[in-house]
């Protein structure tokens, strides 16, 4: 797909060398930790090789940002049990292939489960109207940046046999709880540009302004991320705490207010279970009450027994907090690879482990 | 997942707009979430708009940077 202009610059890489060398002049001589909390910012990190263009003492680590990473194996035990049912689940590709308790969608459908993947909600919508008879679901998973086409959908009248298993995370949250993982010493915040072009740069206020933590919203060119670095390295060598924005043609200080009041009509905030995190107070959506007519968990009974996040071995819940490497899992690269996944870390393309395997593979 | 992808609008009815994601890809797009004028780029997400794009600061952005660079 051909990119803007605009695009094509912050892929430049001689633009890239002018900021390594930047880079280089403001890093400290101590060390630094960076973290980002987004699948996608990995993607970029890992694919063009950006860890290998900053100093050694400039470390940047991947967070709970990816949506289908997070989710507790809980959730999708209750898809597999609908789609085992004989309801029709509709869902984002990576999910399906998600351990879950005791296996994944796919292996749910593989017993005969209908689960069919859709590029958005829109799809499943589209599919439900064509197919009357038959009861459709949607999982509805994802953090701030998908939670409003879920409430649009909601709020466009959807068809009775349509209802939503509602997954939604909320991002800033995970990034407070990750200032209190004890061992884990961050030096500053990359936010997630799409995340924040619906919540707005002041989403993140609280971090400098309370935790004293530099924060840049950065965007998903690889000389995006290289200016946030540059960026972060600046506050910390003037020694004061700010909140700034690398990607302001796609992030507003307000953000999306228009989606923003569609999440607030749609859901309300509860606390939330974050699979190997355990439960994050105000980092979760559910449907509010007026629309329980859509929540697939009243409209079914649904039964799930004795859910289990990890497997045995599997440190997937110190990978997505960057306290390990994921070579540092004894499962990973052994039993543990893209094509028999023993965590969700190594399923979805965002996930850390699976983006860290790709790396290796190519080096090779 | 973050993905999301510029396209540039070159047709809106209501809430849908034909976008161009460029080499002749064309997708309709919900819209609904923003207020995009034709000719104005978008960014896509699972279906759905969810920014317009503000050309001009990113052109912006990268002068910032070419003024921060020259006094390296």
């Amino acid at each position: 797909m051909a990119p803007m202009e605009e695009q094509l610059k912050f892929r430049d890489p001689t633009l890239a060398k002018k900021v390594a060398d930047h880079i280089e002049s403001l890093a400290p001589s101590y060390n630094v930790k960076f973290c980002h909390v987004c699948g996608t910012h990995e993607w970029t990190i890992t694919h063009h090789g950006l860890r290998a263009l900053i100093p050694k003492t400039v470390e940047v680590i991947a967070g709970p940002g990816c949506p289908v990473c997070i989710l507790p194996a809980a959730d999708i035990d209750e898809a597999i049990f609908l789609a085992l049912e004989g309801v029709t689940i509709a869902t984002y590709g990576d999910v399906i292939r998600v351990p879950a308790s005791n296996t994944s969608l796919q292996g749910a459908k593989a017993s005969g489960g209908d689960v069919r993947i859709v590029y958005g909600v829109g799809d499943a919508v589209e599919m439900a109207k064509k197919e009357p008879n038959r009861d459709f679901v949607f999982f509805a998973i994802g953090f701030e940046t998908t939670a409003p086409s879920t409430a649009v959908e909601v709020l466009n009248k959807p068809p009775e046999n349509l209802s939503f298993l509602v997954s939604h995370r909320l991002i800033p949250p995970a990034m407070e709880l990750l200032l209190g993982v004890e061992g884990l010493q961050i030096s500053g915040f990359i936010a997630p540009g799409h995340v924040s072009t619906i919540i707005g740069v002041k989403a993140y206020e609280m971090f400098p302004k309370v935790y004293h933590m530099p924060t840049v919203v950065a965007g998903f060119e690889p000389l995006d991320v290289l200016f946030a670095i540059s960026m972060l390295l600046k506050q910390i060598g003037d020694g004061k705490a700010r909140l700034e924005n690398e990607y302001p043609h796609c992030v507003r200080w307000d953000g999306n207010v228009k989606a923003q009041q569609l999440i607030e009509k749609v859901f309300k905030v509860v606390d939330g279970r974050w699979r190997g995190l355990g439960t994050i107070p105000s980092s979760a959506l559910v449907l509010r009450e007026e629309f329980a007519v859509y929540d697939a968990r009243k409209k079914y009974d649904i039964k799930i027994e004795g859910s289990r996040d990890l497997l045995p071995g599997c440190l997937c819940h110190l990978v997505i907090v960057g306290k390990i490497n994921p070579s540092e899992c004894p499962l990973f690269m052994k039993t543990c690879t893209p094509q028999t996944p023993k965590g969700a870390c190594m399923v979805s393309n965002e996930g850390t482990c699976s983006r860290i395997w790709a790396k290796h593979k190519i080096t090779e | 997942m973050c993905l999301a992808i510029p396209a540039k609008v070159i047709e809106i009815h209501g809430n849908t707009a034909k976008v161009d994601f460029g080499e002749g890809v064309l997708r309709d797009v919900n819209v609904m979430l923003v207020n995009p004028r034709l000719g104005e780029y978008v960014l896509v997400h699972a279906g759905y708009a969810i920014q317009v794009i503000d050309r001009k600061a990113a052109e912006e952005t990268l002068r910032l940077w070419e003024e921060i660079l020259k006094y390296e």
